[in-house]
């Protein structure tokens, strides 16, 4: 645990600003070796990014699902608990929200906050039953997230085939309009960028995220318990409960993130062979952000515009898009081993260094 | 009488600074052959910083170190070992599940072959185990030995590396009454084998039974250097503090009031297993501190575990204040007015993570002071810290500093704080001045004392006699899990208390 609390918490801004300068920079030499220009490239992503109204537009679209689930694993890890599942819980939330937009007919002032609610509690309830298989029984909260992520793929698509599946397609029937959670007008002015509301609900998340954990009496006990859960135990905070809390809180930002996807992106789900991803690059926005809601906003803010812009460096600079995947590789790395960071940045952060040793002394 | 032994070690104006502070003042140092040289201070005087330059941890900013009478620049432990200097760390530094000879031999493995040569270095540790009396078995697990022997195996592992200069940093800070006597033997063994010893220490009593001289070290600077055989306790404590010290706090009768704890045939495990508490009677009344006297690991954990709801009761019933709350939650039992000083503070008693003021309301977060409804006012939590910060004399920069920031006494300064502060009817105190220097304890003591004087019921459980002796009223002897008698401290003395400690019961002796 103390292993991977070192590794989650870079201590300094400089670490993350630091691997992200050098992440870039390994993709420059990485393109130089291949054969490529950086520069070009860097300038296509960038120009991919920014060039239109859609591309911003779509870009915002491509950071709300890597927000909501860097929000999910941060807040689990605040509690202590290493939230690896975040994409099963992304992908149950994807499904509640299916089965009421599809499945229900009600007036939109009704329909879609359920669908958004229900999608939400599928998330919350598939990560709540880790926190209880850990707090009942003391399976290890990795191995069982990691295995409910699969049960979560296969009990989706089993759904999807028994209730939702269009025939002839390889995707749900549509959603109700009335359960869309799409902003038209928005859209319109973004030429037809997909815009819905889960990139408000993603920022209102995250300031939630920061009221809970250091505004409210539970938020204190939750940290408390990340922080040293047999001092906790000694105050009198019921650990057990706290776990359950925690990782039914994280699953309700991951469900939200699948809930948004399904509600205000496609307004379908379609049968997948393999997990989107996104509960693993949270991880990586968790971690870039420092677990801190602020931290994590930026973080998801860099991969969503590397991930969007690579499609600009793949069509103009002809890059291939891997690149962007070695680089924010690379930032990750960066972050996790920050000693290599502190070592260049040596010079700067002296006076730091001596403070620290004094307090080992 | 011969001339004075050879200087093996020599510090000469060894300064060390940090930003802010200076650790090391122009310090000089000899350490002679065959001596064990005590280095005396209060936490955070500079003893560890200087050691550490000598075991190559930091560079002096000035100063020279001479080992042997020639010049050496010891650039790290590495280098330090191979000028024979050892060190044995507070923490110990073993591999759990492997045994005792594979730690001595980690990074030193004697080789047959491609294999390792497991013969030669079970050997080799028998061996020195013998000449020194340390009575290790080579192949016992380190995580199946008391701390006592997983120190011993660090000092076999300093001699199987050949050290001739053994640094001890604090290295009865974890032990037993009995692990302590035997450790000062083994001390005496090392030294007439012709090694040097540094003890770095702030329990007096140790350094009058062991030491051949004393430097006694305050705020980076030395104070003196004396002959253990020409000074007392007193003299070294106030060159310490730098002021007098009284070491037996004033203790005032108060008559006893009501019954507030009264634990009757607490009983913990069933009977197919060893019972780790059997039978326990007790009772508590306020303005009374009863002592729970007893070798570590008798029972007096599971007594604690038990009173703070943390650990259930097999049978038998505990009341408090007249009320049954056997087994009842944590949190119950707070709000019914049990405090608890825990006995390991880093792990049980702060959030080292938190501020100085998240922790100091560890446990009273919940009350409508510090915020309402689900709502945390971290205003008012900082507010009541800095109060508390200032009454119990918490030195900390701020409030918001993080606990691991502080002192080990001042780390206790506000356990205790928090714990008496919420007002409790009964107070449990565990090992309480464990680890602090002279004037941290002293502290304690009186805080202890004037929480008596205001009414409180407390359970002191101590592996310190003196601290049993000079601060209860009724000492409570635990062995085994059951408690083996009571005695007035006043009537009694260490030898009694040492035989009940030891198993036999207060009345053996009248019932023949």
């Amino acid at each position: 645990m103390d292993k991977w609390r070192n590794i989650f918490n870079p201590s300094s801004v400089f670490v993350p600003l630091g691997a992200i300068v050098l992440g870039l920079l390994s993709g420059a030499v990485i393109m130089l070796l291949g054969g490529y220009n950086p520069v070009d490239a860097y300038q296509a992503l960038f120009r991919k990014v920014f060039g239109s109204p859609y591309d911003i537009g779509e870009t915002i679209r491509t950071i709300t699902p890597l927000l909501f689930t860097g929000l999910a694993v941060g807040f689990t890890y605040r509690a202590g608990l290493f939230n690896i599942g975040a994409d099963g819980q992304y992908i149950m939330g994807m499904t509640g929200a299916a089965i009421v937009g599809i499945k229900l007919q009600l007036p939109w002032f009704i329909h879609a906050p359920l669908a958004v609610l229900v999608g939400a509690i599928f998330g919350g309830l598939w990560a709540a039953l880790v926190g209880y298989l850990k707090a009942s029984r003391g399976v290890n909260e990795v191995i069982s997230s990691i295995m409910l992520n699969w049960i979560a793929l296969y009990l989706s698509n089993y759904l999807l085939r028994a209730l939702l599946l269009e025939p002839g397609q390889q995707r749900s029937y549509f959603i109700h309009e009335s359960a869309s959670v799409s902003i038209g007008w928005l859209s319109r002015a973004l030429e037809n960028a997909r815009m819905d509301w889960g990139i408000f609900i993603g920022l209102i998340g995250a300031i939630v995220f920061y009221f809970l954990l250091w505004r409210t009496k539970q938020g204190y006990e939750l940290r408390a318990v990340g922080l040293n859960p047999d001092a906790a135990r000694y105050a009198g905070i019921n650990i057990k409960s706290s776990i359950v809390k925690s990782m039914f809180i994280g699953g309700v930002f991951a469900g939200l993130g699948g809930v948004f996807e399904v509600l205000g992106v496609f307004h379908y789900q379609v049968l997948s062979a393999a997990s989107s991803g996104y509960g693993f690059d949270g991880i990586a926005v968790a971690l870039l952000g420092g677990n801190h809601p602020v931290g994590i906003v930026f973080a998801s803010i860099l991969f969503g515009t590397l991930t969007y812009g690579s499609a600009g460096m793949n069509f103009s600079a002809d890059v291939p898009t891997e690149i962007v995947r070695i680089v924010i590789g690379a930032v990750i790395f960066f972050v996790a081993s920050h000693g290599i960071i502190q070592g260049i940045v040596k010079p700067f952060m002296a006076s730091r260094r001596k403070l620290d040793k004094k307090g080992a002394a | 009488m011969m001339g004075e032994p050879e200087v093996i070690v020599e510090l000469k104006g060894i300064t060390k600074r940090f930003p802010g502070i200076v650790a090391n003042d122009s310090i000089d140092l000899k350490l002679r052959k065959g001596e064990i040289h005590a280095l005396l201070g209060e936490n955070g005087a500079g003893k560890s910083t200087l050691m550490s330059i000598l075991f190559g941890l930091y560079q002096p900013d000035e100063g020279e170190i001479h080992i042997r009478g020639r010049k050496a620049v010891i650039d790290g432990p590495g280098r330090a070992i191979s000028l024979g200097i050892g060190m044995v760390h507070q923490h110990f530094k073993l591999v759990q599940p492997f045994t005792v000879a594979e730690n001595i031999m980690l990074g030193a493995e004697p080789v047959k072959g491609v294999s390792l040569d497991y013969r030669t270095a079970h050997d080799k540790v028998r061996q020195i185990s013998d000449q020194y009396g340390l009575k290790v078995d080579p192949k016992a697990k380190i995580e199946d030995i008391t701390v006592g022997m997983q120190q011993r195996v660090e000092i076999l592992k300093t001699l199987y590396r050949g050290a001739d200069i053994l640094i001890f940093d604090e290295p009865t800070a974890v032990l037993t009454v009995q692990e302590i006597r035997e450790l000062m033997q083994i001390l005496r063994n090392l030294t007439a084998e012709g090694k040097s010893i540094i003890l770095i220490t702030h329990k007096l009593a140790e350094i009058m039974e062991v030491s051949d001289t004393v430097t006694v070290i305050r705020r980076g600077k030395v104070v003196d250097t004396l002959r253990t055989a020409e000074t007392n306790e007193e003299e070294l404590a106030e060159k310490m503090v730098g002021r007098s010290v009284s070491f037996v706090p004033v203790k005032k009768e108060r008559a006893p009031g009501e019954v507030v704890l009264s634990v009757e045939g607490l009983t913990v495990g069933t009977g197919r297993e060893k019972k780790q508490l059997d039978n326990i009677n007790l009772t508590i009344r306020e303005g009374e501190i009863v002592g729970l006297a007893g070798v570590d690991g008798n029972g007096q954990h599971e007594l604690i575990e038990v009173l703070t709801g943390i650990r259930k009761a097999t049978s038998g019933r505990i009341m408090l204040n007249g009320q049954d709350v056997t087994n009842r939650q944590t949190r119950d039992l707070m709000d019914a007015g049990i405090a608890h000083i825990p006995e390991d503070r880093h792990k049980h008693g702060l959030v080292l993570d938190f501020t100085v003021s998240e922790n100091i309301v560890l446990g009273s977060y919940r009350d409508d002071a510090f915020g309402r409804g689900i709502l945390l006012d971290s205003k008012a939590v900082e507010r009541y810290a800095e109060k508390l910060v200032g009454e119990y004399d918490v030195r900390t920069p701020s409030v918001q500093n993080k606990a691991r920031s502080l002192s080990g006494g001042n780390q206790q300064k506000a356990i205790i704080a928090r714990e008496l502060e919420r007002g409790p009817r009964l107070l449990i105190a565990m090992q309480p001045t464990r680890g602090l220097d002279v004037g941290a304890i002293s502290f304690v003591h009186e805080r202890l004392l004037q929480a008596k004087a205001e009414g409180k019921a407390i359970l002191l459980i101590s592996f310190e006699l003196d601290e049993l002796f000079n601060l209860s009223d009724k000492l409570v002897v635990i062995f085994d899990g059951q408690i083996m008698g009571e005695a007035n401290p006043a009537e009694t003395d260490g030898e009694k208390l040492g035989l009940m400690m030891a198993g036999k019961t207060m009345h053996a002796e009248g019932r023949g």
